[in-house]
């Protein structure tokens, strides 16, 4: 296998990389590499910071490892290769009544992405998080080729749900899909006038998926206004989903400024009806919005942009209505911002999710932001709660280990399956997960 | 009615797409190609998509015979016969220079293999009165030049046998395309330097998909390649052989 030398970056684009990639596209091909060189992988490059960068070192790309392996119709119990994506899956399957148990907001990520990070949905609340679902999945880690799950090498798998890619590289998954009803969603937008009023519908929320949009530059009285959108599958005819749409070239540095994101955010507001209203949907439009729009993310312009997010315990909602009252303040949030509820469902040692609220917002990589991001860790840390690693990348190892209490469990399993440090990256040095305290 | 497949070289990433995009149609594949432990997973692959059937088979295209047990295996399906032809090999230039028997194993291939097998289907297909042959070349056979012309003569040799079998099977009701891609994401391309307008191994077969469907004879994939071979082709003689490119 030939390595190339190639720059890439993580989604938000302020991190960088260059180093080898090989890109494999057969499974003997894939173990011969990791026997040879032991590397981390590398998927669509969905997380957003550093996790899926390597600078200086090798990596391996998965992208060509993306079959379906094996599928029974009657249990919903799926074998797939790491590289398979998550919207794939969702296309070919929902048609047959059948969803990943858990999606991300966006159909790109792969299936060893999606448990690398231990990814969250819009319906975590009712049913956890990715890795919950993951039934087995086979490991590389040298010439050594594993299959663990929750009860083979328990420990293990623990420490590579949500792990990072520390534990070796996951060549594929079992995954345990959910019913649907068809491949439509039945969604209820609704505007929501207030940050309390906000709470009190995720709380109250008896919907299957729900997501709230927020209004980030909105202050005073109009704080925490938004939009709740509610959404079940259902079966029906809808048109097919639009073609998508690519962003040729950066965006130049006012297309986010402030004065048009409060435009944009208050047009985006009114386009729901005072009343409420009922739509129905292809399901790839509700869970993934924004693919239609290949590379959004140069919407940002070259320097690229930061995503914060948190998650704070319920009780601690206070705290993150501060935070949303220094973002608005500082001018500096995107459109894109999210508020939604979360149970406690988490599959890994280093999982994010946590019972509570969670907050994601996006910022230009501009003067202020990245201040601003650390106050508003700072702040999350304060409030006991914790910031989701596939997003960030600007926190300090000092910031986030006291955020994960089995930091030491994942740190004790990670060494054992990686004593000489193959599969470190660039989060990994930058937080500085792998060297004993 | 129901179609089936025969990929030859399915263990490459543009047969795969293929075979995945004539899978969600619901016609049949019968994947041929040597890593009959990559095969099997594609063959899954394409089970799930849609495929009436899907099976994993062995096929060398060094091996004649290899080539009978696909035809007896194909002529349990009723419907037509379609034949899609990927393989095709392309050592360093610098490696058959110091070692020139390495020219016939390019040539069988990429030339001689499939050519055979296509010649023991075509009688088949002529029964049934119809089928499509898909013949992968590549625009390195439109010229030969100094980086790759055993590999460009094999391609070439290739396409004037596809010109000659079209010629034979629209007789019968059948159809042959020529695909000629040029540069394409593979990992036969992956870390070439000197790389440009390179196109995905799905958009490759999205066009063989619509050539075969609307009948073209000779396709470029994309299709800009066909303006750029024209003014390869067009260069004289006295000035290309001075020209490395």
């Amino acid at each position: 296998m030939r390595w190339k030398t190639a720059d890439y970056t993580g989604w938000g684009r302020v991190h960088r990389a260059k180093g080898q990639l090989a890109r494999p596209e057969r499974e003997s091909t894939l173990e011969a590499l990791i026997a040879e060189e032991p590397s981390p992988a590398i998927g669509m490059c969905r997380s957003y910071g550093d996790a899926c960068l390597n600078d200086g070192g090798h990596a391996i790309d998965m992208t060509r490892m993306d079959r379906v392996l094996s599928f029974d119709a009657k249990t919903g119990v799926i074998e797939v290769e790491g590289g398979c994506r998550i919207g794939e899956l969702a296309r070919l399957f929902a048609p047959q009544g059948w969803l990943p148990a858990v999606m991300p907001g966006t159909g790109f990520a792969t299936v060893a992405g999606c448990i690398a990070n231990d990814v969250h949905g819009k319906n975590h609340h009712g049913i956890g998080s990715f890795g919950q679902h993951v039934i087995s999945l086979t490991l590389l880690n040298g010439d050594k080729k594993q299959l663990i799950s929750t009860k083979r090498s328990a420990g293990l798998f623990k420490a590579t749900i949500g792990g990072l890619g520390q534990t070796g590289v996951i060549a594929s998954a079992k995954l345990q899909m959910i019913p649907c009803k068809g491949d439509v969603m039945m969604v209820t937008e609704r505007r929501i006038e207030g940050w309390d009023e906000f709470l009190a519908a995720l709380d109250s929320s008896k919907a299957t998926y729900t997501v709230g949009w927020i209004d980030a530059t909105a202050k005073g009285d109009d704080l925490g206004r938004g939009i709740l959108e509610e959404g079940e599958t259902g079966a029906g005819l809808v048109p097919k989903p639009k073609k998508s749409r690519a962003i040729p070239f950066n965006a130049p540095g006012f297309a986010l400024s402030k004065p048009v994101v409060r435009l944009f955010n208050k047009l985006y507001y009114s386009r729901v009806p005072k009343s409420g209203r009922t739509t129905v949907k292809p399901i790839s439009d509700f869970f993934f919005p924004l693919d239609a729009i290949h590379d959004w993310n140069r919407l940002y312009g070259k320097r690229g942009f930061h995503q914060f997010q948190c998650v704070v315990p319920i009780a601690q909602a206070d705290a993150l209505r501060e935070m949303l009252e220094r973002i608005a303040n500082s001018g500096l949030a995107s459109p894109l911002a999210v508020l939604k509820r979360m149970g406690e469902g988490r599959g890994g040692y280093m999982s994010f999710p946590m019972e509570g609220y969670t907050l994601a917002v996006d910022f230009p990589n501009r003067a202020g932001a990245e201040y601003l991001i650390q106050s508003l860790i700072d702040m999350t840390e304060a409030a006991g709660g914790r910031i989701y690693l596939a997003k960030d990348s600007v926190a300090t190892g000092a910031q986030v280990k006291p955020m994960y209490p089995e930091f030491a469990d994942y740190q004790a399993e990670v060494q054992k399956a990686d004593p000489d440090g193959h599969y470190t990256t660039d989060i990994i040095r930058r937080l500085d997960l792998r060297s004993k305290s | 009615m129901s179609e089936t497949w025969i990929i030859l070289g399915a263990t490459s990433s543009m047969a795969k797409a293929f075979a995945r995009a004539v899978a969600e149609r619901g016609d049949g594949v019968l994947l041929a190609g040597r890593d009959m432990d990559d095969l099997k997973r594609t063959a899954a692959d394409c089970a799930q998509r849609g495929a009436a059937v899907s099976e994993a088979i062995k096929f060398d295209a060094r091996k004649r015979e290899s080539f009978a047990p696909i035809y007896k295996r194909v002529l349990r399906e009723d419907g037509m016969i379609n034949v899609a032809v990927f393989v095709g090999s392309m050592p360093p230039q610098e490696d058959i220079d110091a070692d020139p028997s390495l020219i016939e194993g390019v040539v069988k291939d990429s030339f001689t293999g499939p050519a055979e097998f296509l010649q023991g289907i075509a009688p088949e297909m002529e029964a049934r009165g119809g089928g499509c042959v898909v013949g992968v070349g590549s625009v390195a056979g439109d010229r030969g030049r100094i980086g790759n012309y055993v590999y460009g003569a094999a391609k070439a040799g290739f396409a004037t046998y596809l010109s000659g079998l079209r010629n034979r099977l629209t007789r019968a009701g059948g159809h042959v395309v020529t695909v000629k891609p040029g540069f394409v994401d593979t990992g036969m391309t992956w870390g070439i330097e000197g790389m440009f307008l390179v196109a995905s191994p799905d958009k490759v077969a999205a066009d063989i998909l619509k050539a075969v469907d609307k009948k073209r004879n000779v396709i470029y994939t994309p299709f800009f390649w066909r303006y750029i071979m024209l003014i390869i082709r067009s260069i004289p003689e006295f000035i290309f052989k001075k020209m490395s490119i």
